[in-house]
């Protein structure tokens, strides 16, 4: 079984019933950690096993867990909360394991859960996956009536309950710690850190958030191991990936794959190449705050350090493809439009640099671009770059400009000194 | 509010550490009552769940599903994000809005239909993408009318 996360999503049905997950040893995980290993040891078989967030960032599992501070009477336990607010532009992973296999992202928060001791979890889910919501709906009630969740869950110890909560919609709230204050009731703006939210979270508890995907891993490497889980994996990081292409590509689509898979296979082999006609000029490698990478990247092996070396970032893993007849520096356009519209206005560096960079690039695809307005963008990147804001938005947003202004230069100086563009967009 | 709308808030409450929590899934409640999120409405929410109706109105404003003006009947949300603007995704959402004679953000004469520009929908393998009343409608063609209106 190489495809864990994926093995229970078949052509020939909607989605995995809870008869159809328990088929493929669904919920024996759970079973073993709480009948056999306790919160500890499962800290541990996850850390062992090498799994790394699969919202972007990469952080330990196991590790994140464990920074949980230990309270054996706690007041308030910690909350356990699954970040389910896909909305990272190119990013379509998680909405296909929630409205398929429901009860594998069940499983796997009781887990997460038992391991932090919490005894409340939500799942924080992007108000327009209505499909997830109903098939999660259905699911928690069938998990309800097995004894998987709620008091006493498989005659243990352990009570745990599982709310799912709709949000309302806007890109911010898949910041961690605007979640918590968009589950709080609140404009979901982002909340300083330190402290972090394992210490200081959901109403001032220590609260784990993880992503949909990262929490669907947790499950397998509970049922076979921590050294099975890391022999997945192609390079240095363990376990698989959804890992997926849009743009234009013969067939778009998102693939479970061991990490460590080359991107030319993930483009080539599974996405069938370019469609006719195109020919690929560059992409970015893990939705819209990822740097771009060019044709001489293909061969950089999709895990969270080789990208980072290339010089982008492995993010969500799916890749956002740039043909040669679509206009980089109006791609650029429409991503800063996304990141200005969606910036929550807390901090000036983003509220205002945003909009200046959209009216810039604007200027330079209009005909009205100065020369001098190419060192304007370049000191916004840094202006908005890592450590000047108190979220991850602005700094993400700069990753497609800058790679943008270093690799396809010609483009903005064809707009500005031809008044047109490198290549008639299409 | 209805008996039925408190109702349904009530249920929420034990799901949050304190009534303001309850805010959001508040006017959601409400706004699928009433089809939008009215004056009147903040104010008996915002009073109902012991905060300020400025407060509220701040979280009201926020978030991108919460309508603060009336809406048609049928709210079509056009993806404009990356994948499906690459994909033509823009020309016909145009196309849309020059069939129903409305801008974005706007309903058309008939009350029928408003359109929204939303963000990625997450099926950016079947872009360009549209959702119409919550329901995803992806691979969209040059006949996005028929398509989304069944015209």
């Amino acid at each position: 079984m190489d495809r864990p996360l994926t093995q229970n999503i078949r052509a020939d049905r909607d989605f995995a019933t809870l008869a159809d997950y328990r088929k493929t040893g669904g919920y024996e995980g759970l079973r073993k950690a709480v009948t056999d290993l306790g919160p500890k040891a499962v800290q541990q078989w996850v850390k062992d096993a090498g799994l790394r967030g699969r919202g972007g960032a990469g952080f330990g599992t196991g590790l994140k867990w464990s920074l949980v501070p230990i309270d054996p009477a706690p007041d308030h336990p910690p909350y356990l909360v699954v970040n389910a607010d896909e909305m990272e532009p190119g990013t379509f992973k998680d909405r296909l394991l929630l409205e398929k296999d429901p009860h594998q992202l069940l499983e796997g928060i009781a887990i997460a859960a038992y391991a932090i001791q919490a005894q409340t979890a939500y799942i924080f889910l992007r108000g327009e996956y209505r499909l997830a919501a109903e098939r999660l709906t259905r699911a928690l009630q069938e998990a309800r009536a097995a004894h998987y969740v709620g008091a006493h869950l498989l005659d243990s110890d352990f009570s745990l309950d599982i709310h799912l909560h709709t949000s309302a919609g806007r890109y911010i709230c898949g910041e961690e710690s605007a979640l918590l204050n968009a589950l709080e009731g609140k404009r979901a703006t982002p909340r300083p850190k330190p402290p972090f939210a394992v210490v200081s979270g959901l109403w001032g508890r220590p609260t784990v958030v993880n992503n949909v995907e990262t929490i669907c891993n947790v499950p397998h490497i509970l049922r076979h191991g921590a050294d099975w889980y890391k022999g997945l994996g192609r390079g240095a990081d363990a376990g698989t990936k959804l890992f997926g292409a849009s743009g234009r590509v013969k067939r778009p689509g998102l693939w479970e794959l061991p990490m460590g898979t080359p991107i030319r296979e993930i483009l080539e082999e599974h996405a069938g190449g370019m469609k006719d006609g195109y020919q690929l000029r560059g992409f970015l490698p893990g939705g819209a705050s990822t740097d771009f990478l060019l044709p001489e990247h293909l061969d950089v092996p999709m895990e969270f350090d080789t990208v980072a070396k290339a010089g982008s970032r492995m993010g969500t893993g799916t890749i956002i493809v740039l043909d040669d007849k679509t206009c980089p520096v109006r791609m650029v356009l429409n991503l800063e439009r996304f990141f200005a519209q969606e910036s929550c206005g807390w901090c000036t560096p983003c509220r205002d640099g945003l909009p200046w960079t959209v009216t810039l690039l604007q200027d330079i695809v209009e005909g009205r671009g100065r020369p001098e307005d190419l060192d304007t963008l370049a000191g916004l990147t840094r202006m908005l770059g890592p450590g000047n804001t108190f979220c991850a938005l602005a700094p993400g947003a700069m990753e497609p400009l800058q790679s943008a202004l270093k690799y396809f230069r010609e483009d903005f100086e064809r707009y500005i000194f031809q008044n047109r563009p490198l290549k008639e967009a299409v | 509010m209805s008996a039925t709308e408190i109702d349904e808030i009530n249920a929420e409450l034990p799901h949050y550490e304190d009534k303001s929590a309850v805010s959001i899934e508040a006017l959601k409640i409400v706004q699928k009552h009433r089809g939008w999120v009215s004056d009147d409405s903040l104010t008996a929410i915002a009073e109902y769940l012991k905060i300020s109706p400025a407060q509220l109105e701040g979280v009201a404003t926020f978030y991108n599903l919460i309508y603060r003006r009336p809406v048609g009947n049928t709210v079509i949300h056009v993806c404009d994000s990356v994948s499906c603007w690459m994909l033509g995704g823009d020309r016909l959402r145009d196309k849309l809005c020059r069939h129903l004679n409305v801008k974005l953000g706007e309903t058309s004469q008939d009350g029928e239909y408003t359109v929204l520009p939303i963000v990625c929908l997450g099926a950016c393998d079947r872009a360009p993408v549209a959702m119409v009343n919550g329901e995803l409608r992806p691979d969209l063609t040059d006949n996005i009318v028929q398509e989304l209106l069944g015209e």
